[in-house]
């Protein structure tokens, strides 16, 4: 019998929005069309930031790009998040953040009293960030051309020679530690955009996480091996990143997911999973089991960590995978999605 | 959460799983109709705690794995054209059709909205007038009233612009159909519990007392399908056949009377193609002839696009139980999640799509 696939490998001859998703679609989008193109040897680290040598210095350095709608929500707006956004991943890499670039692109007709709110946004989370913007470019395009506003963002930060997480780093044994509770991001800003309104608001947990980093470095130092802020593709699509980064398998307790109600409500109704919702003040360590609670509590001693808490391990076993064990003892695969989230039938 | 947490509660799961375990003297094959269940039952892992006592076939009841591939193509053609706007449920929008699916045609320009209902669709008719909105009326009995009561009230309201792509498909000939099969291996069903909520389970008692199996109508929290799997087992050990219901909080035994009125009035039973499993007899729900004005596949004039089910996949086997998922030779290489040649490697809630994530974990360790 010959088997002959209907569908095309190739089939997907043009952008798809499940493209921008941080799933699989994303990581193939990356392989296939950039890589191939652009590749060195920094560049090859996939990392959250780039680590460059500067004389003595290792400077890490991180560009992100904002296309958030709705432009406001609750707990931010597209400036907050531009500015917290590419803090995180310069933290994530263990280095301070200090300067900051700022592009904007406006559409037309665009009201100004927003954009005042956005900019105003912006200036308070660099001031409460401890980084300076010290340049910008600004473009307008036609009305129609852009979905109000889109903001880019590139960091550069200093980086200590003892403190170096990255996601090769993390290693069996480990214990994975989340700073706070997960999926408040992606429902705030899908409750925005959607129009529904639950019992309780969900408010974003955007922040920036500098602090969190300065005292898991002051107080365990380079028992932290690896650090990632669980952005898009949400807390799944982050481990499964380090699982297959470091080769390892990481082993999840179901009980231990710090999911608020209003947020594990909100997927019920909606249809997804909080383990794939995006988070934008929440990062994941691994630690060296012997300093891990040293971590959780350095975590806890910051308002914006008070919720942290052991999740599992990292462990020998199916590495490169992600596996949860259910609150009734079953075994499942945290698997990466292939491309957005979507809402189930029934 | 309220009304959710208390039917996942672990310790009382553990009592449930000794339970059927001390009642259960041998293996027994069980199906869940459902795929709302299955989801939970892989999700929780459950087929793992049980799989000495209990094996678990992963029944037809998936709505986007089902719809056949003839109507996914007609989807396709109609979201391409530039005067539709063309709704749906998201999950329906990476199903792949002959060449592409939804979210490729959208990438190519088509205009694809995900609504969470079919009223919904129907505000955005009354709000574009100038396009013809057309929804993917899919699944089971559960969402055929809400899809018969979008047509209900475009008819009320005059909508002109208004029109429904109908795959519905109903459960019981589709279990007639599996229990028919001679090589069929399942001995217990449980009955989707959100069907019977509108259908109630009258229409189950001739097939358990024809077939003399147990059916147990089931919920879709972890202690809702373990209770079902309790009940079957029990029925099965003291060689009992009749219909149960596990669900009390929702089902009654005649359903929701006006639920079952509204999708009569709008819809009638007509034969319909399975994807996977083939074409069953009066199987499924088209638009009666007074609602034919809001039926997409007459307005859109659809009756040349026809195409006909890969032979390769084998998916009519797995959904009987009688072949594994590992032992199709299209597993996991010329048919995966991403890929899928048939309709358990769709979704999520498919049985291979189950495997193949399960069979990759068991093959690790």
């Amino acid at each position: 019998m010959t088997i002959a696939c209907p569908i095309p490998v190739a089939a997907t001859e043009r952008v798809q929005l499940g493209h921008g998703s941080g799933g699989k679609m994303s990581a193939a989008l990356l392989r296939d069309c950039f890589l191939p193109h652009f590749t060195n040897d920094i560049l090859a680290q996939l990392g959250d930031a780039a680590v460059v040598e500067i004389g003595a210095q290792s400077v890490a350095i991180s560009t992100d790009t904002f296309v958030v709608q709705p432009l406001e929500f609750p707990g931010g707006n597209i400036g907050s998040l531009a500015v917290h956004g590419t803090v995180n991943d310069l933290a994530m890499m263990g280095a301070t953040p200090r300067w900051l670039s700022a592009g904007f692109v406006l559409e037309e007709g665009l009201p100004f009293d927003v954009l005042d709110r956005i900019v105003r946004a912006m200036a308070e989370a660099a001031r409460a960030a401890g980084v300076l913007l010290v340049t910008g470019d600004t473009k307008v395009v036609e009305r129609g051309k852009a979905d109000g506003v889109f903001i880019n963002t590139t960091g550069i930060g200093v980086r200590t020679v003892d403190f170096a997480p990255a996601p090769t780093r993390a290693r069996a044994g480990d214990a994975v530690i989340v700073s706070g509770p997960i999926g408040c991001h992606g429902i705030a800003i899908m409750t925005a955009r959607e129009g529904l309104a639950f019992e309780a608001e969900v408010v974003s947990d955007s922040a920036a996480l500098t602090p969190l980093v300065e005292r898991l470095r002051d107080r365990v130092g380079d028992a932290v091996h690896t650090l990632r802020d669980p952005t898009r593709g949400g807390l799944a699509s982050a481990l499964n990143e380090i699982a297959a980064a470091a080769g390892i398998g990481v082993a999840l307790a179901e009980e231990m997911l710090p999911i608020p109600g209003p947020v594990a409500a909100a997927c019920e109704m909606l249809g997804f999973d909080p383990l794939y919702v995006a988070n934008e003040g929440v990062l994941v360590a691994f630690v060296a089991e012997a300093q891990a609670d040293a971590a959780v509590e350095a975590l806890r001693g910051h308002p914006l960590g008070r919720s942290a808490v052991r999740i599992g391990r990292a462990v020998t076993a199916h590495p490169g995978m992600v596996i949860l064990q259910t609150a009734i003892g079953g075994n499942r695969v945290v698997d990466m999605l292939p491309g957005d989230q979507l809402p189930r039938i029934c | 959460m309220k009304y959710l947490s208390e039917y996942r509660d672990p310790a009382l799961a553990r009592t449930l799983v000794a339970e059927i375990k001390a009642t259960a003297r041998r293996r027994w094959v069980l199906m869940e109709v459902c795929g709302g269940q299955t989801h939970t039952i892989v999700k929780q892992g459950l087929d793992e705690l049980l799989g000495d006592v209990v094996e678990m076939v992963h029944g037809p009841g998936c709505p986007v794995c089902v719809t056949p591939l003839e109507q996914i193509d007609k989807a396709l053609a109609l979201a391409a054209r530039p005067d539709v706007i063309f709704t749906s449920f998201g999950d329906m929008l990476r199903v792949p059709g002959s060449e592409c699916d939804l979210l490729q045609v959208r990438a190519r320009g088509g205009n694809v909205r995900i609504v969470y209902s079919p009223l919904d669709a129907l505000e955005l008719a009354r709000k574009t007038p100038d396009k013809q909105v057309v929804f993917f009326a899919v699944g089971f009995e559960t969402t055929a009233p809400a899809n018969a009561m979008a047509v209900w009230r475009a008819h009320e309201l005059g909508v002109k612009n208004f029109s429904v792509l109908v795959s519905h498909v109903t459960v019981p000939p589709a279990m007639t159909a599996l229990l028919e099969s001679p090589d069929n291996r399942v001995q217990g069903f449980l009955a989707a519990g959100h069907v019977c909520t509108i259908m109630g389970w009258t229409e189950y008692e001739p097939i358990a007392a024809k077939y003399r199996v147990p059916i147990v109508v089931t919920g879709f929290e972890p202690l809702d399908i373990l209770e079902g799997m309790l009940l079957a087992v029990r029925q099965l050990e003291e060689g009992r056949h009749e219909v149960e219901n596990q669900y009390v909080r929702s089902v009654r035994r005649d359903g929701n009377q006006p639920a079952q009125d509204l999708v009569s009035q709008v819809f009638e039973l007509v034969d319909r193609n399975w994807r996977g499993i083939g074409p069953i007899p009066r199987s499924g729900l088209g638009v009666r002839a007074e609602f034919a004005a809001f039926d997409a596949e007459k307005r859109f004039a659809l009756d040349d696009i026809h195409t006909a089910e890969p032979s390769e996949c084998r998916a009519g086997d797995v959904l009987r139980g009688v072949l594994k998922p590992l032992d199709c030779p299209a597993f996991g290489t010329m048919c995966t999640p991403e890929h899928p040649l048939g309709a358990p490697m769709v979704s999520s809630e498919g049985a291979c799509a189950a495997y193949h994530n399960y069979g990759r974990y068991r093959s690790a360790v």
